[in-house]
């Protein structure tokens, strides 16, 4: 059955049916392989996309459940300012290991810090405890987000 | 075990603490396509020094220098997050004068002969040996070239090669300050004959070894545009799913695929002797396609199979004698004479290792050759695996290696590799097949399950005078690696046990071979001392309590033969405030280790809830791994292999009912995650030591700390992993 999604602004045409997951058209369909497969059951957050700014698990979200909404890709994500300042610090810190869940951790660190300019600890935790790093590289994901919130904070934005 | 080379120390012959003293074998020459060629070749355990000597010049290995003055190293060393594509090039930039930027890394190709891990004797990343195995070699090979360009632009200038010196890619004559680039002298340098000895640097004098220079990895890892195994695109592919049959050891009796073929997007349903591959245009509708398939299994000899036969089988045959590993004194004698005797049994449950890439492989067999697309640590055994299933020779099969999303001893194995050749011989064109997380978890090849029997006795003053350890489980060696395998031996099972920390006077190792039925083992992150360092540190302990002393002192009083132990030991106790006081249900637990060439120390302080809950809030970690080659990588394996080792400690459990494994996803198999965590500080000790291996020894060292700390905290002793709060209840 064909679908137009749109995927980092770009109108796709696919023809899945409806009930297949947005992360196997994103990879086998679409060929947009930044975003992981790691559990099929939205327990590991490896396929983190946004669906209109929100970070949802595509592994689990319908194709055909899209409509209008605006899907974002870790292909795109450093177009965003969020984005950006999130990937910046995962390099200043040196956050990555293997590097194969990190796409879903950038993506749910970035909806995070774009809608919460000052995410505190617990913040942190419930943004991100559904993405999984089997390298454990949790104690510099945390850093990382706070090191990018604080960039976010320019002089003239008030600190 | 410090470096030893992986060999029994029986066999060992000569003293080689590491693979350090092995020079190796440096041959220079023209590139095809102009500049300078150097190739190296490493002698190893099973290669006589003599044959080494004999290899020939082999066109693709190892150092290019273009004549654009591009430094390529193809690396035979894969990366799966440990950091060696970085660290590795450090190694050659350091000799070589050249920026790190200036280094390109190419993966090699397939091949024991040429870039054999000479601590383990062919291709494989693992066991944390790549820095242990290439330190020296690679600095060589640096030096070497760097030697050779200098020579070129000295024969050049007609001046006296002392009077050059290199600096970031160029030669300059230092009394004229005239410069000319590697670029511009490769051509010439691979003309002058390469010198015997080269001079390496005084570790003193390094510039870039030692500093944290940033990762060449991850840049393409923000953005989605590393390219592991799973994410290859081949024209024409398709994707399968697959099913093995759900005991070890069944085979498919029959399919009823009709369900399957009629959704959308299916194409094929394939067959092999015990697993079924649904072939799709997308994993969705293969997925799909698989769940709606109806298989009959013949389950086999091991249908009704439990963890609790398998452990009751250990139990009867660890009450055997076992091969000796250690005989140290009289252990028997000792105990007679005891003041205080204690025995104790531990065990460790079986492992998976949920690697956040699952099991994948893509393959495209065709009459003349076949290609395979994966990330595996041993690039060889792909290779002779897949020859051996096609039927073609080994030089017919071409291995594209990517970069490996998490290894932990999962990808030193090809079962899936086997499987996916076996289903691709099957159809036209490239597949590729990706496991279901349920698939991984529930047909991994786990860490076996040991069932450790131990005594020891202290004399009046609370000295320990006897220390008895039988190991009983399977040898991982004896399938994976045969010939260093003898009369019941096995160095990396008893590897933790046998050369420990603490200088004792009578001691025994010994271990019991028992291969569990109906489920296969494998290596996992920290290999032998997964188990073994919880075994000896938790007993340790035990003996510390008896003896009414506490566990730093007790520890402290037994190494004075071993300072570098007792210095690790001193700074995490320090660093961690042992000693000061914590709040009713807290506690603090200490672990010591000399393994993988590294030593270590980690205080654990944990909080144990009412409930039995145990809520691990802070670990302290003191290394010495001699000289450090990326101090803040050092920090990242140390943070990593912690978490990895914590959530086994923790959670990791597989078990067995009617044959088959009960968990399946990160719901069943939990791993930890960021609100789960304790704090972590690193202490790394600076010397110029002989580097020691840093993907794998937090593993070993965390859990004996919790559980020790734990044992602090509520006066319960857990002889078992996973922690099981239901014992800590008050």
């Amino acid at each position: 059955m064909p679908f137009e999604i749109k995927i980092n602004g770009t109108d796709h045409a696919v023809d899945v049916d409806g009930d297949i997951p947005l992360l196997w058209v994103l990879r086998d369909v679409l060929g947009m392989t930044g975003t992981k497969f790691g559990c099929g059951k939205a327990l590991c957050g490896a396929c983190t996309v946004h669906l209109n700014g929100n970070a949802v698990r595509s592994c689990v979200f319908p194709v055909g459940s899209i409509g209008e909404s605006e899907i974002t890709t870790i292909e795109a994500i450093g177009e965003t300012p969020a984005g950006q300042k999130i990937q910046k610090a995962w390099l200043d810190l040196e956050v990555i290991q293997c590097g194969y869940c990190q796409p879903g951790q950038i993506m749910s660190a970035s909806a995070l810090i774009a809608t919460n300019p000052n995410p505190t600890d617990a913040d942190i935790d419930a943004a991100m405890a559904g993405n999984i790093c089997r390298c454990g590289t949790y104690v510099r994901i945390r850093k990382a987000i706070k090191q990018a919130a604080k960039d976010s904070h320019a002089p003239s934005q008030g600190g | 075990m410090l470096g030893r080379p992986i060999k029994p120390e029986a066999e060992a012959g000569p003293p080689e603490r590491s693979g350090l003293s092995r020079r190796a074998v440096l041959l220079a020459g023209a590139a095809a396509g102009g500049g300078l060629l150097l190739s190296f070749s490493m002698p190893s355990l099973f290669t006589p020094r003599s044959a080494a000597a004999t290899i020939s010049f082999e066109p693709d290995a190892f150092i290019r220098i273009g004549q654009d003055g591009s430094v390529t190293l193809i690396i035979p060393q894969v990366e799966m997050g440990q950091g060696t594509f970085t660290s590795c090039p450090m190694l050659l930039a350091e000799e070589l004068e050249v920026d790190l930027s200036q280094v390109q890394v190419a993966q090699a190709p397939p091949s024991d002969k040429l870039y054999g891990n000479s601590l383990v004797g062919f291709q494989v990343t693992g066991g944390s040996t790549s820095i242990r195995a290439f330190y020296q070699p690679l600095r060589e090979a640096g030096a070497t070239a760097r030697t050779l360009l200098i020579a070129a632009a000295a024969a050049t200038w007609g001046v006296d090669a002392s009077t050059c010196r290199a600096e970031k890619g160029e030669v300059i004559h230092t009394p004229t300050g005239r410069t000319l680039s590697y670029g511009a002298l490769a051509d010439k340098a691979a003309t002058v004959p390469p010198p015997s000895n080269v001079a390496l640097k005084d570790p003193k004098d390094f510039t870039l070894i030692g500093t944290s220079a940033k990762r060449l990895d991850t840049p393409d890892k923000v953005n989605g545009d590393t390219v592991y195994g799973i994410d290859v695109k081949i024209p024409g592919m398709k994707i399968g799913t697959v099913a093995a049959c759900p005991v070890f050891g069944g085979k498919v009796k029959s399919v009823d695929d009709s369900k399957a073929l009629a959704v959308n997007g299916v194409g094929q349903v394939l067959k092999i002797d015990n697993a079924v591959c649904v072939v799709a245009d997308n994993m969705g509708a293969a997925k799909k396609g698989l769940e709606a398939l109806n298989i009959a299994w013949d389950e086999g000899p091991n249908a009704k199979l439990t963890t609790a036969d398998i452990v009751a089988e250990m139990a009867k045959v660890s009450e055997t004698e076992g091969v000796i590993a250690r005989n140290d004194g009289d252990v028997v004698g000792a105990l007679a004479g005891a003041s205080a005797k204690l025995d104790a049994i531990y065990e460790l449950p079986f492992l998976a290792h949920t690697t956040m890439e699952p099991p994948n492989c893509t393959v495209h067999v065709r009459p003349d050759g076949c290609d395979i697309w994966v990330g595996i640590q041993v690039m060889s055994r792909a290779q002779a695996v897949a020859a051996q299933i096609t039927g073609l020779p080994p030089e017919k099969v071409t291995v594209h290696n990517h970069m490996l999303g998490g290894g932990f001893g999962r990808r030193l194995e090809v079962d899936f590799i086997a499987q996916a050749v076996a289903f691709a011989k099957q159809v036209d064109g490239p597949l590729k097949i990706v496991w279901t997380r349920e698939e991984d978890v529930q047909h991994d090849m786990y860490r076996p399950y040991f069932y450790d029997r131990l005594a020891a006795g202290l004399d009046a003053s609370g000295a320990p005078i006897a220390w008895s350890h039988r190991i009983c489980g399977s040898s991982i060696i004896a399938r994976w690696a045969p010939p260093a395998f003898k009369d019941g031996y096995d160095f990396d099972t008893v590897d933790g046990a046998v050369e420990l920390p603490y200088s004792l006077p009578n001691v025994r190792v010994e271990y019991v071979r028992n291969e569990p039925k109906g489920i296969p083992t494998a290596f996992w992150r920290s290999v032998g001392p997964s188990h073994n360092i919880f075994v000896v540190e938790s007993f340790i302990d035990e003996l510390a309590a008896a003896a009414k002393k506490d566990p730093v002192e007790f520890r402290r009083a037994l190494l004075d033969k071993s300072p570098r132990a007792k210095a690790v030991l001193d700074l995490a106790a320090e660093k961690a405030g042992w000693g000061e006081p914590l709040p009713q249900g807290a506690g603090r637990g200490v672990s010591v280790q000399t393994v993988f060439g590294t030593y270590m120390a980690q205080v654990a302080e944990v909080e144990v809830a009412k409930d039995g809950v145990v809520n691990v809030k802070r670990i302290t970690c003191a290394v010495d791994c001699g000289i450090a080659i990326n101090p803040d990588t050092i920090e990242a394996q140390v943070e990593s292999a912690i978490i990895y080792g914590l959530t086994a400690a923790l959670h990791g459990e597989i078990t067995l009912k009617d044959g088959r494994v009960e968990q399946s996803n990160f719901d069943t198999y939990p791993a930890l995650r960021i609100n789960e965590i304790p704090a972590i500080d690193v202490h790394t000790l600076k010397n110029f030591e002989a580097p020691g291996g840093m993907g794998e020894p937090g593993t070993s060292a965390i859990a004996p700390a919790v559980t020790n700390a734990i044992f602090a905290a509520t006066g319960v002793r857990l002889r078992k992993l996973p922690v099981d709060t239901s014992k800590l209840k008050s």
